[in-house]
């Protein structure tokens, strides 16, 4: 592996670890559920129907943002957030490919044990 | 969302059976498809060669954690990003791990098995399912070709 990949890798892995905290919170899975239509949303909209302060949401976004998986786009005076599904997908795909060879395993640990 | 697989499944055969072909290194390979070099023991690597048709070439290497019998399996394993015969290196020192969990109880009829795997945050973002992992990845991706040509052809 050379030095460059190593390093890729080392970013991108303290970026997974940000994405599964950023997800495990209520207030921002709510958030990214709201992004999910596609259409960026102000700080106003994202706030709209919560308990919460727009300095709150506006912090919860950060961390969704750090984590890569919310964009902020500047239009105008005012901020809007759109989501960036693609680490989600991806480690999704990952995951359930893994799931996927665990129940062929799995499977055959069964037919073996049974026989 | 979350960063582990988790599957139960009940075997109609005691647990003392289950421990054997989990435990046993020569019955683990037989139904895992791997040729392992010798037994698990606590603390110690284990290292074969996978023997799924096809994929003969990918190295197996596990760090076996805990062998409590008939209650607890546990080895971590390395992740490594690319399974193509071109690219594979074989390599697991700098591969992030995760912890593999085989937890085994007593029922009415026979066993309940919970596999874990868990610590995929641990995990960079390129891995995909293109990511050819352990034997049978390969095969993941062929059948969703299958799909998709037969969904095509509708």
């Amino acid at each position: 592996m050379s030095p460059t990949r190593n390093s890729a890798a080392g970013r991108k892995r303290i970026d997974h670890a940000l994405l599964f905290a950023a997800l495990g919170d209520e207030t921002r899975l709510a958030l990214i559920t709201k992004l999910a239509s596609g259409e960026p949303r102000s700080i106003s909209q994202l706030t709209a129907g919560s308990k919460l302060t727009r300095q709150a949401i506006t912090k919860h976004l950060r961390v969704l943002e750090t984590a890569g998986v919310v964009r902020g786009v500047r239009e105008g005076r005012e901020s809007r957030f759109e989501l960036d599904a693609r680490p989600i997908e991806g480690l999704k795909e990952y995951l359930k490919s893994v799931s996927e060879q665990w129940d062929r395993a799995l499977g055959r640990l069964k037919a073996f044990v049974e026989r | 969302m979350s960063d582990r697989i988790e599957r139960r499944i009940e075997l109609k055969a005691p647990v003392s059976r289950v421990w054997r072909a989990l435990t046993d290194y020569r019955e683990f390979g037989e139904w895992f498809r791997v040729n392992l070099e010798g037994p698990f023991v606590e603390g110690q690597v284990s290292r074969g060669m996978i023997t799924y048709p096809g994929y003969e070439y990918l190295k197996w290497e596990a760090l076996v954690q805990k062998m409590e019998p008939e209650k607890l399996f546990s080895f971590t394993w390395g992740h490594v990003k690319s399974f193509d015969r071109e690219t594979y290196t074989g390599d697991y020192s700098n591969a992030p791990a995760t912890l593999v969990e085989f937890r085994l109880e007593p029922t009415k009829d026979g066993t309940l098995l919970t596999l874990t795997e868990s610590g995929f945050d641990q995990l960079p973002d390129d891995f995909r399912e293109e990511a050819f992992r352990r034997n049978d990845g390969g095969w993941t991706e062929q059948m969703k070709n299958i799909e998709k040509h037969v969904a095509n052809s509708k």
